[in-house]
């Protein structure tokens, strides 16, 4: 059928555009990764695991991990209300509010690593009030998942917006009219309708988390095995010239980055099929 | 008297139905919520980069930004988005074409190999250039042996740049051009169009605006980029110090308002972002309707 459709185009360009999208993308991305792998490949068994399962290693994925799965976490809770307040509400200024959740998209990571780095410190305008309460932020675990809820947060609330302005009011009415309380109807008649939506959000929070450095590197405090993040250990590992130890490292990111793309792309999937499926 | 009551038991019933939204202290609430969260998180740390940046007074904010390490930054940034974004421009371009005007085996791949950039962590995309073009990296030793610097040097940030910004006008384009469909073109080219002719006059003015869109996010990703330049810069000030490089090292140097000072003419760019971004969808928007309207009367 494809082949069909092929011979069918009436419009030129076909070799000369897949051809030099093929070699464009080949040398800047692919081949370039590639590497990565081919690098590591060339390595034995026990150095790889030697890299892998030193503390210094194990502590920055666990704390890549943990801190990014509380920030989507967060961003799951807060990034809900931003949405609902943003798609259900009217206010006064709400077009404002609704441009401004792209910020942590426009604006470019190290402005945002520093400028949270000076609310949160001790002395900051954030910090000084969690001060009093005896919490330190910055140059803490706890600063690096404020930095990660900071770039996380326009995932969600964008995956999100679309679902709730387009779903269907008619479910609704009718678990009012059946006498649902409000809470009853959010639970068992909003909730399961946005859930793919809300996991691609989290899902997308997440990848973008845990590769995440700029935001990261000011707030963070960079103490080996306590606030090192896999980033700042894989460029560590470049400035003391231990390309081996870099290169395992990032080889392991990217498998698990791929995962998570994998992940994306069902969740992706399955909520157009879900949303197809509630529209007939 | 207590028939009578008993018979009109549903009328109240009726009355005790839900409403369609919640009840108003919890919407003041989940308001006031939704503002603390996006004040605390968005509005503050945008507020805080004007106000250091102007702390020390508007000469030491002029003095820091026209001395020649930031002009050099400034200026650099601009070679890497000179470079960088025309480049994937001509990409996005060919890559849309050849996944919305053709169907072959292996698009939903090539697809995703496109958005790969997006997920691999910045840090990861310029270690691949120090594995492949570094003094131990693959081509090290030849390179090193002709004299020809790539990494720690300018090509190596604008080839980082280049990886890091390549997804963003090819994404922008392939959902576009899908949902317009290849008819018009068709149209052309049967009518003896040539292929040139019928990109310039039949698709480009149907794409420009999402065209422009994503243009706009490749340009403020490429001046933004930090963690990829950071890897295969080397830091070497007036030389290979972009604009977020230059804010770390002030940063880094306790030069805070200086860094401020920087800062806020990269936050200055991305609010630029934010509006145009605004302004295409508004086109967009508007475009959309015009053409419903046109179908309408036409009545197709």
């Amino acid at each position: 059928m494809t082949k069909k459709k092929k011979k069918q185009s009436v419009i030129p360009g076909f070799s000369m555009s897949l051809g030099l999208t093929l070699s464009y993308l080949t040398l800047i991305v692919l081949a370039p990764l590639s590497m990565l792998f081919i690098r590591a490949a060339g390595l034995n068994v026990s150095e790889i695991k030697h890299i892998l399962l030193s503390e210094r290693t194990l502590s920055a994925f666990a704390l890549s991990f943990g801190a990014s799965l509380i920030a989507a976490l967060i961003n799951c809770i807060f990034g809900f209300i931003v949405a609902w307040v943003l798609v259900r509400y009217t206010f006064p200024g709400k077009g404002f509010f609704d441009a401004f959740v792209d910020l942590p998209f426009a604006l470019p990571t190290a402005v945002a690593g520093i400028s949270l780095t000076s609310l949160y410190m001790t002395s900051g305008w954030i910090g000084r009030y969690f001060h009093i309460l005896g919490i330190k932020v910055a140059y803490t675990r706890l600063g690096i998942i404020v930095a990660l809820t900071f770039i996380g947060l326009p995932f969600v609330v964008r995956t999100l917006q679309p679902v709730l302005s387009d779903m269907d009011k008619q479910a609704e009415e009718a678990a009012v009219s059946l006498g649902a309380s409000r809470w009853k109807t959010f639970i068992h008649v909003i909730l399961p309708e946005i859930s793919p939506a809300l996991l691609t959000g989290f899902a997308l929070a997440l990848a973008r988390a845990i590769g995440e450095y700029g935001s990261v590197v000011f707030i963070s405090g960079n103490m080996p095995n306590r606030t090192e993040i896999v980033p700042l250990l894989i460029m560590t590992r470049l400035e003391e010239y231990d390309y081996s130890g870099a290169t395992v490292i990032a080889a392991f990111m990217l498998i698990v980055s791929f995962l998570l793309l994998l992940m994306i792309n069902f969740l992706q999937g399955w909520g157009q099929r879900f949303q197809e499926a509630e529209k007939l | 008297m207590k028939d009578y009551s008993s018979k009109n038991e549903d009328v109240p019933v009726r009355l005790k139905t839900h409403p369609l939204t919640e009840f108003w202290p919890i919407r003041l609430l989940l308001t006031a919520v939704a503002f603390i969260f996006l004040g605390l998180f968005l509005i503050m740390p945008l507020v805080i980069v004007f106000y250091n940046a102007i702390a020390e007074g508007f000469i030491a904010f002029k003095n820091v930004i026209t001395n020649s390490e930031a002009l050099s930054s400034i200026r650099l940034t601009l070679i890497v988005i000179g470079l960088a974004v025309p480049l994937n421009i001509v990409f996005g371009i060919l890559a849309a074409w050849a996944v919305t005007k053709f169907s072959f085996r292996g698009k939903q791949i090539l697809i995703s190999f496109i958005d790969l950039p997006l997920t691999v962590s910045p840090v990861i995309s310029g270690t691949v250039f120090i594995l492949i073009f570094g003094l131990h990296g693959v081509l090290g030793e030849w390179l090193n042996s002709i004299h020809v610097k790539i990494v720690f040097a300018v090509p190596g940030i604008v080839l980082a740049t280049i990886f890091v910004t390549l997804p963003y006008v090819a994404r922008e384009l392939i959902p576009l051009m899908q949902a317009q469909g290849s008819s018009d073109e068709e149209a052309a080219v049967t009518l003896g169009a040539s292929g040139w002719k019928t990109f310039f006059k039949i698709t480009l003015p149907n794409i420009k605006w999402g065209l422009f869109y994503g243009v706009i996010l490749c340009t403020a990703r490429a001046i933004g980029e930090f963690g990829a330049v950071s890897v295969v810069s080397g830091h070497i000030r007036g030389k290979t110090v972009t604009m977020p490089l230059e804010v770390e090292i002030l940063y880094n140097e306790y030069n805070f308002s200086a860094a401020f000072s920087i800062a806020s003419l990269l936050a200055l760019l991305s609010l630029a972002a934010m509006g145009l971004k605004k302004l295409t969808q508004y086109k967009t928007e508007k475009v959309a309707l015009e053409h419903e309207k046109f179908l309408n009367i036409t009545g197709v």
